[in-house]
């Protein structure tokens, strides 16, 4: 049988080790300075000017609802093609790429955290340690709008 | 073909030619998929049929239109699989598609064209359930006026029915280019007589067909061509005029040898039937009058080449004094073009100046070579780049404000100067001629008018006025909305208006020109105009408004009413229009494009609807504050003034009314949002402020929806260009913002959306459900909508207010009846499980009411299909009033308080309390047990 191979961009969160496959990948960059957007979804940190496009950054911990990062870490921006946007997503450290065999996949296992659970498509069981893969259509689409004031009836 | 159709034309050639170089594609295709037919490729096929016989028949093409219907019968009955698939069947259709290529190719002579042989080739396919045995080009009658650029599968039919040889029919099939090309030239030859680059390539064609003719042994057609030729060549050199004359034997020499390349093609070889005797006879004729009319005529090559004056004068328009007589007011300080000043002076007719003037001027050729059609998304990839290169230019031109190099400074106002040439080309190649929706107005109105028995002339001013395309495509329907309105309940019936002293023709004038960076289009009839009363009267009827408050209310605001949903003062709906709807998606659409519309009516004199769109959409002008910090860009369509006080002036000035900001504003109250308070940045500042804050208050006095309000921020920076960009879905859901935008530092700033700001303000209703009643936004009372409110109570002596709205039944149930759902109180409502809220449990009532009351009222609240039922221990009544709760509440089930019939009452956060069902689930478990 011929070994079928995927290459993932691998990042750490937290204590979670999460891949994204290669071909969804633009670029990875350092942290950048963001501009907030009020009223938006808590996991969106706010856009970036990435060479004249504006890019929204979503904070993976955030999304994945893992401790805030402290004030003195600044994390890395994972840049991906999200249709015809581009969007970044926070991330605390990143790995390397690896090829791994598609025969080491399995569904997400009933260990992890459900705020995760929902946000990976399975995990490859790496001889080190478990890689996550994310599923980034779920985690850039469903970012639940904060609680907005209330309209209220008047004024 | 009249003026104002040209541009369709133009754009049904384009589109036509398209859609036929498809079908030959998919034509073989069909052809190659043999029995099993591609139904959908058929289907393909046949609605591009059906457009182009649609698009015809409304331009008037009926040879084109014709044609494609009888395509289209084929194809339907192909499409039904009343007709099998076969290579005779394709070969005839394509061959008529051909054909139809052709027509399409000189559509100005289309009509003149002989179809019938086509047309009966496609007739026997669908009578025989086959395919025909002759080929076209066999078939009884021959085409006599335009005739098949036919493609190499064709000229294969041809040679194997006929045994023509390849080289006749290629050169058969070149003549027939040339002739329909010589038929375009001789067109244009006759509008524009001296142009010299034409009369050489009509010679050159009637060259190459004498030249042919000759070798293939066809005498009298050579003869033809060789008369022709000759007096072609005399209209090259100048030494005849085209007369009328002239043309008319020349286009009959074109059709004579149409005929006999007909002839040509079918047999190989000449025929004795073929008798070119009357066109040679016509041809000599003509030349003959002309050479005696016209000897003393001048080259028409120099003719171009002569100043306007002796140009006239050349053409006996007008005589030498005169222009002398013009050159020399012109030496005195005269600084109007001469042609001009010879009109003025009654020396020349406008028409032979403007002839003359024509003529000058080189033409260029036809014009379908001078466009190429480029896909829409490369023109907007285009528009990204020049956007974001408008921001380059930005920071470059904020740096020379820093530096003093001169060379730079230079440079840098070179780029700014190409940089906005560059953007306005980019944005031209965008723009379409509002012509382009006005074209079918005439149309329209012509056939609705008759349809209502009355007497309406269209009136177009300012058709070339250039919009973007996607604004073109977008106010398509407002606009033909508006027109059919007008005719319909605008313009009265004849009788009407002669009896008002009015002419019994109405006119309905649509007028767009430019105006400050935005585009106005305005829709005038001079009918009856809005009954006010009427109008006023209908809306008490349906409850907008109170008939207190229409008695109050303007003129100008009660015509306003016409853009509320729903509403119609027709008296009787007709087929064209009086449903109500309408008006108010007219002007959601309008505003969607950010565009504005106002009307202006008079009782007996008409109605003028005004329309105030911008050119574009991607890049605005549009005014930068800072809030908090970050800087925000406010569009200019919204903007009306600016505002700034001063200390002192900002805590006396800026009042409360009834808890909420306001600021006179000459006048008129003027109420205020806060920004940072509406984006949920800061703490509100209504409490801080009366504290009284030192610093000034910038307010930005917008407009939204005809309503004003002060947007109050930190500081207010500068104009500027800024390029609009959309925010990515995960962002798409906050309305207070339209965009983003890179300003000239790098930064970005995002655009506030003014609507959906004034929305979440409350100042403005949801746009479609919520009427709209009151003043421009002066009347703070009139800007607060009246909300029906059911007050009840908890058996205490607290109060509280539900809005009607979100509630859909009130219902007593017995206390029997209540079930536990996964440890929740729920009822079987309507075939479905409906759990309960008990406000007691919630608002913790020392009243409890499940004890001793053996029956329960609920109050049933619905929202998208959702529904939970309230537990309330007494409906106490229903009011109308005009919200205003004074305070806010820190509980979250509450929206606020208010004073309801007197009573302190609170008014419930219906929403909210519908949620807490599901998240409160364990605390009322808890609470349960």
């Amino acid at each position: 049988m011929i070994q079928r191979t995927q290459q993932f961009c691998t990042f750490y969160v937290d204590d979670l080790f999460l891949g994204v496959d290669v071909q969804q990948i633009q670029e990875v960059i350092r942290y950048q300075a963001m501009t907030r957007v009020p009223l938006a979804p808590q996991a969106i940190s706010g856009l970036i000017n990435l060479r004249g496009q504006i890019v929204t950054a979503v904070d993976l911990r955030c999304r994945l609802g893992l401790p805030l990062r402290k004030s003195d870490e600044t994390p890395m921006n994972v840049v991906l093609r999200d249709g015809d946007n581009v969007v970044s997503l926070l991330v605390d450290r990143i790995g390397d790429v690896l090829e791994v065999n598609e025969d080491l996949f399995e569904l997400p296992p009933l260990t992890v955290r459900a705020s995760v659970r929902g946000l990976v498509t399975g995990g490859y069981k790496l001889p080190a340690r478990l890689l996550l893969i994310l599923d980034t259509s779920k985690t850039l689409a469903e970012c639940e709008p904060r609680c907005r004031l209330e309209p209220t009836l008047a004024s | 073909m009249d003026h104002l159709d040209a541009g369709l034309v133009s754009e049904f050639v384009v589109e036509s030619q398209e859609g036929l170089a498809n079908i030959e594609r998919q034509m073989l295709a069909i052809e190659a998929g043999g029995a099993e037919v591609d139904l959908d490729l058929v289907n393909s096929v046949f609605r591009t049929m059906h457009t182009i016989k649609g698009t015809s028949g409304f331009l008037g093409l009926d040879r084109i239109g014709a044609l494609a219907h009888g395509l289209e019968e084929v194809l339907n009955a192909m499409r039904n699989r009343e007709l099998a698939t076969s290579s005779e069947l394709v070969t005839t259709i394509l061959h008529s598609a051909d054909f139809m290529k052709s027509l399409i190719d000189c559509v100005e002579t289309s009509n003149e064209a002989d179809i019938t042989q086509y047309v009966a080739s496609l007739q026997r396919l669908r009578a025989t359930n086959g395919p025909s045995v002759t080929a076209p080009v066999a078939a009884p009658s021959k085409p006599i006026m335009a005739a098949p650029a036919a493609m190499p599968t064709a000229v294969a039919q041809d040679a194997a029915t006929t045994e023509t040889s390849k080289a006749t029919l290629t050169f058969v099939d070149e003549c027939f280019k040339n002739l329909d090309q010589m038929d375009r030239d001789l067109c244009a030859l006759d509008q524009d007589p001296v142009n010299a680059t034409l009369a050489p390539r009509i010679f050159r064609t009637m060259h190459t067909i004498k030249g042919g003719a000759g070798f293939l042994d066809f005498g009298s057609l050579e003869l033809l061509a060789a008369t022709a030729e000759e007096l072609l060549a005399k209209l090259r050199d100048g030494k005849v005029a085209l007369t009328d004359n002239i043309s008319l034997s020349l286009f009959e020499t074109i059709d004579k040898c149409r005929e006999g390349l007909l002839i040509l093609r079918a047999t190989g070889s000449g025929s004795l039937d073929f008798d070119p005797a009357v066109a040679i006879k016509n041809l000599k004729n003509a030349q003959r009058q002309s050479l005696g009319e016209t000897l003393a005529e001048n080259e028409p090559d120099v003719e171009k080449k002569l100043p306007l004056g002796e140009l006239l004068v050349l053409r006996g328009q007008t005589a030498p004094e005169d222009i002398a007589a013009a050159l020399a007011a012109q030496k005195t300080g005269d600084t109007r073009p001469m042609g001009e000043i010879l009109v003025q002076r009654g020396a020349a007719k406008t028409e032979d100046v403007v002839a003359a003037l024509k003529s000058q001027e080189t033409r260029g050729g036809p014009t379908s070579e001078g466009n190429i059609r480029v896909d829409v998304g490369l023109l907007d990839k285009l528009m990204t780049r020049v956007g974001e290169l408008v921001l380059a230019r930005n920071q470059i031109v904020q740096y020379t404000s820093r530096l003093d190099d001169p060379s730079f400074v230079r440079t840098a106002q070179r780029l700014n100067l190409i940089t906005t040439e560059l953007q306005e080309s980019v944005m031209k190649t965008r723009m379409q001629p509002i012509g382009n929706v006005w074209g079918r107005f005439p149309r329209v109105v012509r056939d609705l008018s008759s349809q209502l028995g009355k007497q309406i002339r269209i009136e177009l001013e300012g058709q070339d006025t250039e919009l973007d395309k996607t604004i073109v495509e977008a106010i398509k329907d407002p606009l033909t909305h508006l027109v059919r309105n007008s005719v319909d309940h605008g313009i009265e019936t004849p009788e009407v208006r002669v009896a008002a002293g009015k002419p019994a023709e109405g006119v309905l004038l649509l007028r767009a020109y430019h105006e400050g960076g935005q585009v106005n289009i305005e829709i005038t009839d001079d009918g009856g105009g809005l009954n006010l009363e009427r109008i006023r009267k209908k809306a008490i009827e349906r409850g907008l408004l109170s008939a207190d408050q229409a008695a109050r209310m303007s003129d100008r605001d009660a015509s306003q009413l016409i853009f509320s949903p729903g509403f119609s003062t027709a008296e009787k709906v007709t087929s064209v229009s009086g449903r109500g709807v309408g008006m108010d998606v007219v002007k959601t659409n309008i505003e969607q494009i950010s565009g504005t519309i106002d009307l202006q009516s008079r009782l007996g004199h008409g109605t003028t609807i005004k329309i105030k769109i911008p050119l574009t959409l991607a890049i605005i002008p549009a005014l930068v504050i800072t809030n908090d910090g970050d800087r925000y860009a406010i569009p200019q369509v919204s903007l009306l003034e600016l505002l700034r006080l001063d200390g002192a002036d900002a805590q006396q000035k800026i009042e409360r009314f009834q808890g909420a900001p306001v600021f006179r504003l000459r006048g008129k109250l003027l109420p205020l949002v806060y920004l940072s308070e509406r984006l949920g940045i800061s703490q509100p500042k209504t409490e801080t402020s009366q504290g009284g804050s030192s610093e000034a208050a910038n307010i930005v006095v917008l407009r939204a929806n005809d309503r004003q309000f002060g947007l109050v921020v930190d500081k207010i920076n500068d104009t500027e260009e800024i390029v609009v960009k959309p925010l990515s879905r995960q962002l798409k859901g906050l309305q207070e913002f339209a965009g983003a935008t890179i300003m000239g530092d790098g930064a970005i700033a995002l655009i506030l959306d003014v609507m959906g700001l004034a929305v979440s303000a409350g100042l403005v209703g949801e746009m479609r459900d919520q009427q709209r009643v009151g003043s421009s936004g002066a009347d703070k009372l009139d800007a607060e909508p009246i909300e029906a409110l059911l007050v009840v109570d908890l058996g205490d002596s607290r109060r509280f207010a539900l809005p009607t709205s979100m509630i859909s039944r009130l219902e007593k149930v017995a206390t029997s009846n209540i079930e536990y759902a996964d440890g929740r109180e729920v009822i079987q409502y309507r075939g479905a499980i409906m759990p309960l809220v008990r406000l007691s449990e919630v608002f913790g009532s020392e009243h409890d009411e499940s004890e001793v009351a053996e029956e329960l009222q609920i109050v049933v609240y619905a929202e998208d299909g959702y529904r939970c039922g309230l537990v309330v221990r007494r409906i106490v009544d229903i009011v109308e009033t005009q919200l205003q709760p004074s305070t806010r509440s820190a509980d979250d089930n509450l929206l606020g308080t208010a004073v309801i019939q007197q009573r302190v009452t609170d008014v419930l956060n219906l929403r909210r309390l519908a949620r807490r069902r599901t998240t409160s689930k364990f605390s009322a478990l808890a609470s349960q047990s």
